[in-house]
């Protein structure tokens, strides 16, 4: 239903090439938990050294899915293929993947090195090289010095950093990670994530994450797939989901979006145009879209992509009057909700580029809401 | 899909092998008490159906084999020890006699029990453990001799005697042992850690700002412990009781060492049957009845048991 | 809170705890009384000490219980630790809620009717199987048994629900098959629960008259079986000297295991406070 993105310059996006070959292949995967079907009718292509995000709120199957791959769980239908091998039947122990547990499920009774080299003992490696990868791992997250400590003598960060290291040292072709910043503070977070990042670059260890924080997809991953019900709803990268959601769920679970319901008046190649009764003027959209003649759509509208102005603008289209009702002074930016006439309430965004901007909006005055036309993204109903 | 279906041989194949090895997890404690615990009942159930005779063991098996033919089979089956029980009045008397000293001894447990679960659980976290340790510590030393204490403690010229005619309240001594009131004393001073314990679960779970919300909206102390504290501890008020009260309907020690030499408990009742009588059917009977009777509390014990273990 | 709460609350302990420990204390106190009188003091003695030690009947019986208690206590807690690890950990598998049902019901059973099933189980086996021969040591160590494992399923049971389950994945998820979880990650952690599950056993098997008098035969009489015989007769004053050596052995157990953990727990709290402040 929305348009197709444009095709941006990055650096390697497999999946815009048909004949690269997945890594992971997730088909037709449903799970049902008695009469509740957790995952349902997911298809997934996964490339190898991708970051994916499975990102959803809580009860959308995104960590039943996680547990499938890892092998907790079966899949009531459909199969899961890792590197070209068929995982079904296949348990935990034998799996080429590694999880990171959302409570890190470091093992209380032993310090951190032997938590790291479980793993490898596990596998009947010999003292030596169990030694010696385990301070390399160490090395790596920068514990080198808390080798001796059992996990309760360590802080949040430092687990954190632990569960990683003993999660990654024996190679996983795969490596899941469960809400793997969730038990940090806000502070360390954005500074975790960043390392987290580096790292896998620097690894090349494909990472699928579950996450219900949508600023911390949007952070890490190469490409989100968000779910809603069980079901993938949308896959793309994070500029794809936020720019161009292809639903009004995705919309709205991703930032906050202003939706108009509206009706299309006019279907060119390059241009639509939209009538929406909530709006003055009608929506005009500088690209072309595919849907029935007269059918009825939705307009989503960015609170940050809409402009604030006291003149009328010049244009026909894209704008509308309103009444300022709400201001709050968030630092970097000012929120304005806007009661148009028709009773819908707008939200609005403006950055404070300089100290004293929007001084002369205030409560009650009347303004005019305009947008570019490259802003407004439609959504079928 | 159509798939090799060697695959799916290896698949359930594994997924066997996993199952096998809970099964013999699950195996072993199953056949233990299947064997050792619900089989007995059984064997219980058809014996107090049979007839007493002279042997060993004393009763008469409920099929004999007569002869070579099937048509000479023949059936003992003897209602008569039911019956028994149910014309004799002394049976009745004692099952309600042991309900009614059961239910007044753990109302008793309760009043004292609910008390103390509660002043621990609001003591400070270092005073608590120590404080449910010396709840607990009573429970490890000898049942039948800290029964045997109060002997020495009740008895005619025992310590209380002597302490009431020492400060002059009494002239004579009292006599307590050996009446239905040292009984009473006996169950609630045995069985009140049980009472405790899982009053003591409920109650330090509790999330202590619910009680501040009722003080903020206005609810007096006392009303807030009867409208917030006691229906929130209710699963642990159903344990505790239960925990007291079904050990103490068929509780044998305490009446045949505190009680009268004529009380009627049904613990008491069935043992005499089994021991001086070597009545088995009759004794068979008894349990079986004292089962049934016992029947609703154990479901409302277990109900209240899984309850708490979901909770955690 | 108003003092005047914490008043009440004061009475309540100081009154529950006279009344657990009195006449406990009472036994110990006239243990070390001259008088046969168990009520009148005589002076100070110890002569019921050495009474004890003279009478071979309660000291054979001692040696019995002690030996059946040890060794139902391990094979209780064998048992009850597959019991409470399939009830914690196994889901809802088909006859859950029958094993579920056996493992609390022999908690409140009264002991009379666990004695009589019991007993009339072995008499049929005997009748059917030639097994078990005759009634004594087996007999009473199967009976207990089957009434203790319940106790150490139950303590399992819910010291798994407390565990992080996402443990025990964790190591399956690092390459450790079933059994190598079991022995290396759950068996550490439930330890001390199989501490207390044993220890426990071990004193309801040393403390049970009533189960042991329907399946004991003649040779196998317990201690609690010779305490009963002789209490009922009336006081005496070496069941007291034993009563006080029971009460010290298990108070001094008690205190050195919670010494044991206070140091632990100020170990552990020490460490996190260390770890928080590093941070």
């Amino acid at each position: 239903m929305a348009a197709s993105p444009p095709n941006s310059m990055t650096v390697r996006e497999p999946w815009l090439d048909p004949s690269a070959e997945p890594y992971i292949r997730i088909e037709q995967v449903t799970k049902c938990f008695g009469e509740f079907v957790a995952v349902s009718d997911v298809s997934l292509n996964i490339y190898r050294s991708e970051l994916f995000c499975l990102l959803g709120g809580s009860g959308c199957g995104k960590t039943t899915l996680l547990r499938m791959l890892a092998g907790f769980e079966e899949p009531s239908s459909g199969k899961i293929f890792i590197d070209g091998i068929d995982m079904s039947g296949i348990p935990p122990y034998e799996r080429p993947v590694n999880m990171m547990f959302q409570s890190y499920a470091l093992f209380p009774h032993m310090t951190v090195e032997q938590n790291v080299g479980f793993g490898l003992k596990m596998e009947g490696k010999a003292k030596s090289e169990i030694a010696d990868r385990v301070a390399a791992m160490l090395k790596l997250v920068s514990m080198t010095q808390y080798g001796k400590r059992k996990p309760h003598q360590l802080s949040g960060g430092q687990r954190q950093r632990v569960a990683l290291a003993r999660a990654l040292i024996k190679q996983p072709k795969l490596l899941l990670l469960d809400e793997p910043l969730g038990a940090l503070d806000k502070k360390l977070r954005e500074q975790t994530q960043f390392e987290l990042v580096n790292l896998q670059e620097k690894l090349g260890v494909t990472f699928v994450v579950v996450t219900h924080d949508q600023e911390e997809a949007m952070t890490l991953a190469s490409r989100i797939g968000v779910m809603d019900h069980g079901r993938i709803v949308q896959v793309g990268t994070p500029k794809e989901i936020y720019e161009f959601p292809n639903s009004k769920y995705v919309a709205e679970f991703i930032g906050s979006v202003n939706l108009f319901e509206g009706q299309l008046i006019e279907d060119k190649a390059d241009h639509v145009r939209i009538s929406c009764s909530e709006l003055d003027q009608p929506v005009y959209v500088a690209h072309g879209i595919s849907a029935a003649p007269q059918a009825r759509l939705w307009v989503a509208i960015r609170p940050e992509k809409i402009h604030l102005s006291l003149e009328k603008p010049a244009q026909h289209e894209n704008w509308t009057r309103g009444i300022v009702k709400e201001i709050a002074y968030m630092g970097d930016l000012s929120v304005f909700l806007v009661l148009l006439a028709s009773g819908k309430t707008v939200r609005v965004t403006r950055p404070n580029m300089w100290r004293h901007e929007h001084e002369q909006m205030t409560w009650e005055q009347e303004v005019f809401l305009h947008w570019h036309d490259s802003s407004p993204v439609v959504i079928g109903a | 899909m159509s798939e090799p279906s060697s695959a799916q041989l290896t698949t359930s194949r594994r997924l066997r092998s996993g199952a096998r090895g809970r099964m013999a997890v699950v195996a072993v404690p199953y056949l233990w008490l299947l064997l050792f615990f619900l089989i007995p009942f059984l064997i219980v159930l058809k014996i107090s159906f049979s007839t007493t005779q002279l042997s060993m063991p004393p009763y008469q098996p409920l099929v004999q084999w007569t002869g070579e033919q099937l048509n000479q089979l023949r059936l003992n089956i003897n209602p008569g020890n039911f019956l028994y029980l149910w014309q004799d009045g002394l049976y009745a008397q004692a099952f309600l006699n042991s309900i009614k000293v059961a239910a007044i001894a753990t109302f008793i447990t309760l009043l004292i029990g609910y008390p103390m679960a509660y002043a621990i659980a609001r003591s400070s976290i270092k005073w608590r453990g120590v404080l449910m340790m010396m709840v607990i510590l009573p429970f490890w030393t000898s049942f039948l001799l800290r029964v045997y204490a109060w002997i020495g403690i009740l008895k005619n010229n025992g310590l209380l005697n002597n302490l009431l005619l020492w400060l002059g309240v009494i002239d004579e001594p009292l006599v307590i042992l050996q009446t239905n009131f040292a009984v009473y004393l006996g169950i609630v001073y045995s069985y009140l850690p049980f009472m405790i314990m899982p009053l003591y679960a409920t109650l330090e779970k509790m999330d202590l700002t619910l009680l501040e919300a009722a003080n903020d909206l206005g609810c007096r102390p006392l009303r807030t412990f009867l409208t917030i504290t006691v229906p929130l501890s209710m699963p642990g008020i159903v344990a505790g009781c239960m925990l007291v009260f079904i050990p103490a309907v068929g509780e044998f020690v305490i009446p045949s060492l505190l009680g009268p030499p004529d009380s009627l408990m049904i613990g008491k009742v069935l043992w005499t049957e089994f021991f001086n009588n070597r009545d088995w059917p009759v004794a068979s009977a008894v349990a079986i009845a004292l089962l049934l009777l016992l029947v609703i509390p154990i479901v409302l014990f277990q109900r209240a048991q899984a309850r708490a273990a979901e909770s955690e | 809170m108003s003092s005047r709460v914490s008043w009440s609350r004061l009475s309540a302990l100081v009154f529950g705890f006279a009344f657990l420990y009195i006449p406990i204390l009472s036994l110990v106190v006239y243990s070390f009384n001259r008088s046969k009188l168990v009520t009148v003091w005589g002076g100070f003695s110890t002569q019921w000490y050495g009474k004890l030690f003279e009478n071979t009947q309660i000291l054979d019986a001692a040696w019995l219980s002690l030996r059946i208690a040890a060794i139902n206590a391990t094979g209780a807690t064998l048992i009850g630790t597959f019991a409470g690890l399939a009830l914690a950990r196994f889901g809802r598998f088909r006859g859950r809620t029958l094993l579920s049902g056996m493992t609390t019901a022999p908690l409140v059973m009264p002991d009379v009717i666990t004695g009589l099933s019991l007993l009339l189980l072995f008499v049929a086996m005997e009748q059917a199987f030639g097994w078990p021969a005759g009634r004594g040591v087996t007999t009473i160590t199967i009976a207990h048994i089957t009434l203790t494992l319940s106790y150490v399923a139950v303590i399992v049971q819910s010291r798994m629900a407390t565990l992080d389950g996402s443990l025990e994945e964790a190591a399956m998820d690092l390459g450790a098959r079933p059994v190598k979880v079991f022995l290396q990650v759950t068996l550490p952690m439930i330890a001390p629960a199989l501490v207390s599950g044993w220890l426990l056993a071990f004193t309801i098997s040393l403390d049970d008259m009533v189960i042991a008098s329907f399946v004991s035969g003649p040779g196998s009489s317990t201690l609690p079986m010779v305490i009963y015989s002789k209490v009922r007769l009336g006081v005496s004053p070496d069941i007291n000297a034993l009563a006080t050596i029971m009460v010290g052995l298990v108070t001094l157990g008690v205190i050195t295991a919670g010494l044991f953990m206070f140091r632990k727990e100020r170990l552990r709290i020490r460490d996190m406070q260390l770890a928080v402040s590093a941070s």
